[in-house]
């Protein structure tokens, strides 16, 4: 018997939380790669005295993108060109991102790759025969001139089931474990009372227990990660659980920052990765460890015919490039499924087979061939059980054996991030190098205003998914951007030693505003007989419901295979306009569910700006990732800019804007 | 795939303010009944199947079920993981079994360290610990 009505939770939230105020320094808002980095640089640079404390929504041993693991590094530099690195990101993002912030990025993120190897990371190695060692095997380590395993050019197997505990744990050192605090949702940052466009400090609040936390802080950097649950999922039962991205990135990073002022940039980018089909495991070792290839429906390995050329050169000069980018190679594999070609399958039978028939052609008996059968099965189930144990459980459950059957992939809902294949973020300084473009005009044109990785907001940094316009980051380079950061703050509460941040509300106001929702729930529960229904207030569940609807119907989401148009985008506009009024009548009974009320804020103001920023752009700039009906290829003529778009926290106000984009590595020969 | 607490098994950590799955799980599902003395998952659709859970609790009580959406029912996929290393049990819905090992960190827990006593040398060029000499581009366009 459900009545009485009482909060779902076990730990019930109480309509006057104590609040607690914090000063500091330097406040980290996020405990994912890139704050660890923050975390662990920062020390080496910080004098003596200075405060600097971490806020994880989670706890730090297995919080971000990385916490279940990783079964590879998708960015280590080694032997390459740093500029053969700027060239691939650029071609992979259709030319439209900073070079500066990618080359800069890819000078210092090897360093972060030796520290995780020293740190105890196994990271695969190549011994004198060639073949593949485990990451516990004896070698020489990478900063030794060890060899590691390269699937693609800049990717290195690992064995990355601990990645982020061993990551976490020199953070943990460098900080000290009371200025972490874990288990604190930080869900506004705060701009100085008297200074303008300068941060102040940030709310948040326990997620344990009924305590609000406001923090004062001389500069701040947030990294929370990307978006997820912001398009209707494939699965919307318990699957919707098994997003590719982690499910409890809520694009914190982009609403808080947008809400105090700092410029976005390219937020109509998007990630539509073609994963594994409904467990979501990954494919980059399957294409590029063991060469498997992609098949529809009717047995065709479609990926090379003419008529794909013909199509790739449509898009040019991205899709001449010898890697195709990777919303072309998802829009080569929607126009199979349209086409009623599907399903797609990664012929996983055929290049594990492949493997075999080699080994008998170099002449191995049987005996040695099922040695090297046995090694190559368990790098082929490790590849899911380090980072995606999930689509291991769905081959358990479909009694699917790889090497006797492939495995169907599809194009997921689409994803909010700056890190991965993706580029949507916050506009921030480049480097102050002289090989960086100087520009005229306000900060949203510029490319460097004297502290790299700030934002357009003073004292305001960001890394890893927060960054846009330079993806293909991933877990080491969001390391590597974090001790950027790191170095930077320390640099920035040196210059500006004599500012003293004030807040504009009283820590009890801003307690209050925090927890309207709870004051909510408990003014107008009685109100009905089930607790989840009541006229009064919307739950978080049922609002991210609603947003999930609206952008997957008119956003351009799986419904319409990622088709939209400037009549739907501007429909969804306005659904969002009232869902954000809504939003200001979520009730929560428990903390759990006071979190989900402050994720879904984030969520609907994200997708805002996501929504803004694809309607501004007159084009399609990503085939494959999304498509406007009205202007439906890419082109390069009028849209080869940045789409920059910053809110006034003073007037409400949105404003869009194009801005120059600038190549600084030559641009031919492209690739 | 959601976790689930096997009754039997879980102790609720022995009454300590929190629990080891609380403790750690990302996304704030797991939580401790205090009457009953048992952990649950309480939001099994947000559950990324992460393991989390499962790989830290000391009874070994938390299992994962697959998605009842999408996965037919009688498989699992279980670790049981040591300082160095983990190891996986498969089994498949048609009762066949795999086992799979692997290295999971080269030192001791904890002892990853932060470079104690290194400092950063100039606060005012783009090096970090540890670098020096810095690369520009070359290739200009």
């Amino acid at each position: 018997m459900a009545l009485p009505n009482k909060p779902l939770g076990e730990l019930a939230a109480v309509v006057d939380p104590e609040v607690v105020e914090h000063e500091c320094d330097v406040l980290i808002v996020g405990g994912g790669m890139a704050a660890c980095g923050t975390a662990f640089e920062i020390g080496k640079w910080a004098p003596e005295g200075m405060k600097i404390i971490l806020c994880d929504k989670a706890s730090l041993e297995r919080s971000g993108a990385v916490a279940q693991g990783l079964s590879a590094i998708n960015t280590y530099i080694g032997e390459n060109a740093i500029e053969d690195y700027v060239k691939m990101v650029r071609n992979d993002l259709m030319g439209v991102v900073r070079e500066d912030l990618i080359y800069d990025l890819g000078r210092h993120v090897d360093e972060s790759v030796k520290l995780f190897e020293e740190w105890g990371l196994p990271v695969w190695k190549k011994n004198d025969a060639g073949e593949n060692l485990d990451g516990a095997k004896p070698a020489p380590t990478l900063r030794e001139g060890g060899a590691p395993v390269r699937t693609g050019k800049w990717q290195i197997m690992i064995n990355g089931e601990s990645y982020k505990c061993i990551v976490a744990e020199p953070a943990k050192k460098a900080l000290g474990e009371d200025n972490i605090h874990e288990r604190v949702f930080i869900v506004k940052m705060l701009l100085d009372k008297n200074k303008e466009n300068t941060i102040a400090g940030a709310v948040g609040f326990s997620t344990r227990e009924n305590k609000v936390h406001v923090y004062k802080c001389k500069t701040a950097m947030v990294a929370c990660g990307g978006a997820v649950n912001i398009f209707r999922p494939r699965s919307t039962g318990e699957g919707k659980g098994r997003a590719w991205y982690p499910v409890w990135n809520a694009g914190s990073t982009y609403t808080m920052c947008a809400q105090v002022g700092a410029t976005l940039t390219m937020m109509e980018n998007r990630f539509t990765p073609a994963r594994f089909k409904d467990g979501y495991g990954p494919v980059g070792a399957w294409f590029l460890l063991f060469k498997a290839k992609v098949q529809n429906g009717l047995g065709e390995f479609y990926a090379n015919t003419d008529a794909v050329k013909d199509e790739l050169e449509k898009f040019m000069p991205y899709g001449a490039s010898a890697v195709t980018p990777t919303c072309l190679r998802n829009h080569l594999m929607i126009n199979e499924l349209k086409e009623g070609r599907g399903p797609i399958y990664m012929a996983t039978d055929v290049a594990l087979n492949a493997f075999l028939d080699d080994q008998r052609a170099a002449g191995k008996d049987e005996k040695a061939v099922k040695k090297f059968w046995k090694h190559l099965e368990s790098e082929a189930w490790e590849d899911f059980l380090d980072m995606s144990v999930g689509q291991a459980g769905l081959w358990a459950g479909m009694n699917v054996e790889p090497e006797k059957v492939g495995s169907e992939i599809m194009p997921t809902e689409p994803y909010m991030l700056g890190s991965h294949s993706g580029c949507c973020g916050i506009w921030t300084s480049g480097p102050e190098e002289e090989w960086v473009p100087s520009v005229d005009g306000p900060r949203s044109h510029q490319y460097k205003w004297g502290y790299n990785r700030m934002t357009t907001v003073n004292g305001l940094f960001t890394a890893g998914d927060g960054v846009g316009a330079s993806g293909h980051k991933f877990s080491s380079g969001s390391h590597a951007e974090g001790r950027i950061c790191a170095k930077q703050m320390v640099k920035y509460c040196r210059d500006n030693a004599d500012f003293t941040p004030e807040l504009a509300q009283t820590a009890q106001e801003l307690a209050d505003e925090i927890y309207a929702p709870v004051k909510r729930y408990h003014e107008f529960v009685g109100a009905s007989t089930a607790e989840n229904v009541n006229p009064n207030y919307c739950k978080p569940a049922g609002m991210m419901m609603r947003l999930m609807k609206a952008t997957d119907e008119y956003g351009g989401g799986v419904a319409t295979y990622y088709m939209t148009s400037g009549k739907l985008l501007n429909i969804c506009l306005d659904l969002l306009e009232m869902l954000r009024e809504d939003a200001a009548k979520m009730a929560a009974g428990d903390l759990h569910e006071l979190m989900r009320a402050w994720e879904n804020y984030h969520r609907i103001w994200c997708v805002e700006t996501h929504i803004r920023h694809i309607e501004f752009r007159k084009e399609s700039r990503y085939p494959g990732f999304y498509y406007r009906s009205d202007y439906p290829t890419c082109d390069d003529e009028n849209w080869k800019a940045f789409v920059n778009s910053t809110y006034d926290p003073k007037t409400e106000e949105w404003k869009c804007e194009k801005v120059e984009c600038i190549n600084i590595i030559e641009t031919d020969p492209w690739i | 795939m959601p976790s689930y607490v096997d009754p039997s098994k879980c102790d609720g950590c022995k009454g300590g303010d929190k629990t080891a799955c609380m403790y750690i799980c990302p996304n704030d599902l797991m939580v401790l009944n205090v009457e009953e003395m048992k952990a649950y998952n309480q939001e099994p659709d947000a559950c990324w199947e992460c393991y989390s859970c499962v790989k830290i609790c000391p009874q070994g009580a938390i299992f994962v079920r697959g998605y009842d959406d999408f996965v037919p029912m009688g498989g699992q996929v279980h670790p049981m993981r040591s300082s160095d290393s983990i190891m996986w049990t498969v089994k498949f819905r048609n009762g066949n079994m795999k086992r799979f090992k692997f290295p999971i960190r080269t030192t001791a827990e904890g002892a990853a360290n932060e470079y104690p006593g290194e400092t950063g040398a100039n606060l005012d060029d783009e090096c970090l610990l540890l670098e020096s000499d810095l690369p520009t581009p070359s290739k200009l366009a």
